[in-house]
């Protein structure tokens, strides 16, 4: 198991988005972060005032997935957050020791497996009849 | 009672609404300073406004009034009017034939609270609440008052010298302007400030304010009048016409400068221009006034840029918006005005006469050395007191939850899901589900 971070840019994000539900990933946390990187910085003007705004806005992607989901995850957002220029962003890839799933406690691999809710209410119903 | 001369039902109406248009331009202040204040200053620097307006009203009525109108000296009024005594329904000719003098008083108390409203651009972020109330009232009563005796009351000896004020450009806005550039030198800079870019913290905001600003000063100037009459429509014109052509002034220059014209840049040209017009509206033609606005905002353009490379930290350029904008405006009436325009103004200039310029300039000094000589007396008057400066660890905590206990912005974040705040009494804010007794159920 592993999880996987990505910093991309924030006009990439539908594309990543898209590129990581055909790959079925479809677990994925998004966040709006601002960091620093090689790029050129922002030069604003307020009046008198000439700003440089040294951090640029980024979007922070995180996904925790087992072992063979890492290199087609890995591989939808190079295909989809990738310009070409400075400032594109990075993956990092970091081993998990443990998966918890808040609502039924299944661990590692069996939490990772996505359901979904239509899936689960199906199985409740079934349940129920039996 | 005075000799009643009749009410004109048309003209009272038009002065009654003007009152109410030059009010609103203190919450239109409130929101252009609002929106260049950084966020955690936004309340103490809108608050500024409404106290400068509240104090200057109640000061109004009780005594300033009289000490500003009342025939008195050529230096100052006396007391005949104290508490609004004799001013009543009947008109006073003097100043307004066909209004009752109560509402002629009234409109002249909105001036006094946006006069000293202005001023709190210079001082946000750092200056004691109370101290800036304690500063508006004596400010009012040792500056303001004078000034406004001097131009414009029956005997005040700028009015006498035929100098020509139509709606405050030297009361207003240049005493504004001097007694902010002023206040913010006594007061120090912000500790950031030079050190670390201060952005506006929210633009749309600061638009709004200058729409509403510029909305309002129909009354300021339309209003000034006295009277819903052709000088009135004039006016009206001229001041329309000067906010658009600053605001055009203002991104012609960026464009050149910097290649990209700004939205807080267009609100401050639209501002300059509607400054500059202030004293010439009623006596200018339309045409001139396009000049006048687009030389007053390209000179508080370059009096922003100048004053960016001094020491002193007038925050929100008080000084270049009101004090260079209303000089140029003051000048440019003794250049531009014409009897064409109206009979009971002056030839300026440009109409072939050159002594209203000299009067204008020596308009223009008498009020920046006044006010520049006075202001530092009442700083100094405040401080001993009540301490004018918030401490260092205030400010770098934020005005407005130090002065305030107040914040402009909570909601929306995690904080509310988190329960951050409690009411007082309570000690926890327990679980939902222990609360109500159910548990949290899974949607559909």
């Amino acid at each position: 198991m592993k999880l996987i971070t990505a910093i991309i840019r924030p006009e990439c994000l539908a594309d990543v988005k898209a590129a990581l539900f055909r790959a079925g990933v479809t677990g994925v946390t998004f966040s709006r972060v601002s960091g620093h990187g090689g790029e050129r910085e922002v030069v604003q003007q307020y009046r008198a005032e000439t700003v440089i705004l040294e951090f640029h806005e980024k979007v922070k992607v995180e996904m925790a997935v087992s072992e063979h989901y890492v290199e087609p995850t890995i591989a939808a957002i190079l295909s989809s957050a990738r310009t070409g220029n400075v400032g594109d962003g990075k993956i990092f890839v970091q081993h998990l020791d443990r998966v918890v799933r808040i609502r039924t406690g299944e661990e590692d691999t069996a939490a990772l497996t996505p359901v979904t809710a239509d899936a689960v209410q199906r199985q409740a119903q079934r349940q129920a009849a039996s | 009672m005075t000799p009643a001369s009749p009410l004109v039902a048309g003209d009272t109406a038009w002065v009654l609404m003007s009152t109410a248009l030059v009010l609103v331009m203190v919450p239109g202040l409130a929101c252009f300073y609002g929106g260049l204040s950084r966020n955690r200053a936004v309340l103490n620097t809108m608050l500024m406004s409404f106290g400068a307006l509240a104090v200057m009203s109640v000061f109004w009525v009780v005594a300033g009034y009289s000490l500003a109108f009342s025939t008195g000296s050529t230096w100052l009024g006396d007391f005949s009017w104290a508490g609004m005594q004799g001013v009543g329904v009947a008109p006073n000719p003097t100043y307004s034939a066909g209004i009752p003098h109560v509402l002629f008083s009234a409109f002249q108390m909105m001036f006094a609270g946006i006069t000293v409203a202005l001023i709190s651009g210079a001082v946000v972020e750092r200056m004691r609440f109370t101290a800036f109330l304690l500063f508006a009232l004596l400010w009012g009563a040792l500056v303001y008052v004078p000034l406004a005796h001097w131009v414009w009351a029956d005997g005040g000896w700028l009015r006498s010298l035929g100098a020509l004020d139509f709606a405050g450009g030297t009361v207003v806005h240049i005493s504004a302007g001097v007694a902010a550039v002023v206040l913010a030198r006594m007061l120090g800079r912000r500790h950031d400030a030079g050190r670390t870019a201060i952005l506006p913290h929210n633009v749309p905001l600061t638009l709004l304010g200058a729409g509403i600003l510029w909305f309002g000063w129909f009354g300021f100037n339309a209003g000034s009048a006295l009277a819903a009459d052709g000088i009135s429509a004039n006016a009206l014109i001229t001041t329309h016409t000067s906010a658009a052509a600053g605001l055009l002034s203002w991104i012609a220059v960026e464009l050149i400068r910097t290649r990209h014209a700004t939205a807080v840049g267009a609100a401050t040209g639209a501002v300059a221009g509607l400054v500059a017009i202030t004293p010439a509206a009623g006596f200018v033609s339309p045409l001139s006034a396009i000049a006048i606005g687009a030389v007053g905002a390209a000179c508080a353009y370059a009096a922003i840029q100048l004053r960016a490379k001094t020491a002193i930290d007038d925050a929100l350029d008080v000084f270049a918006c009101h004090g260079v904008a209303g000089i140029v405006g003051a000048l440019a009436t003794g250049v531009f005005a014409t009897k064409v325009i109206n009979g009971a103004g002056a030839d300026g200039l440009v109409a072939g006469n050159s002594r209203l310029l000299g009067v204008q300039t020596i308009a223009v000094l008498a009020t920046i050395a006044f006010v520049a000589v006075m202001t530092p007396v009442v700083v100094l008057a405040v401080n001993s007191i009540t301490k004018i400066r918030i401490s260092l660890a205030d400010e770098l905590a934020g005005v407005d939850t130090k002065e305030h206990r107040e914040e402009g912005y909570h909601g929306g974040g995690l904080a509310e899901f988190a329960g951050q705040a409690i009411t007082l009494g309570q000690r926890v804010v327990l679980p939902a589900h222990e609360v109500y007794g159910q548990a949290l159920s899974g949607g559909d």
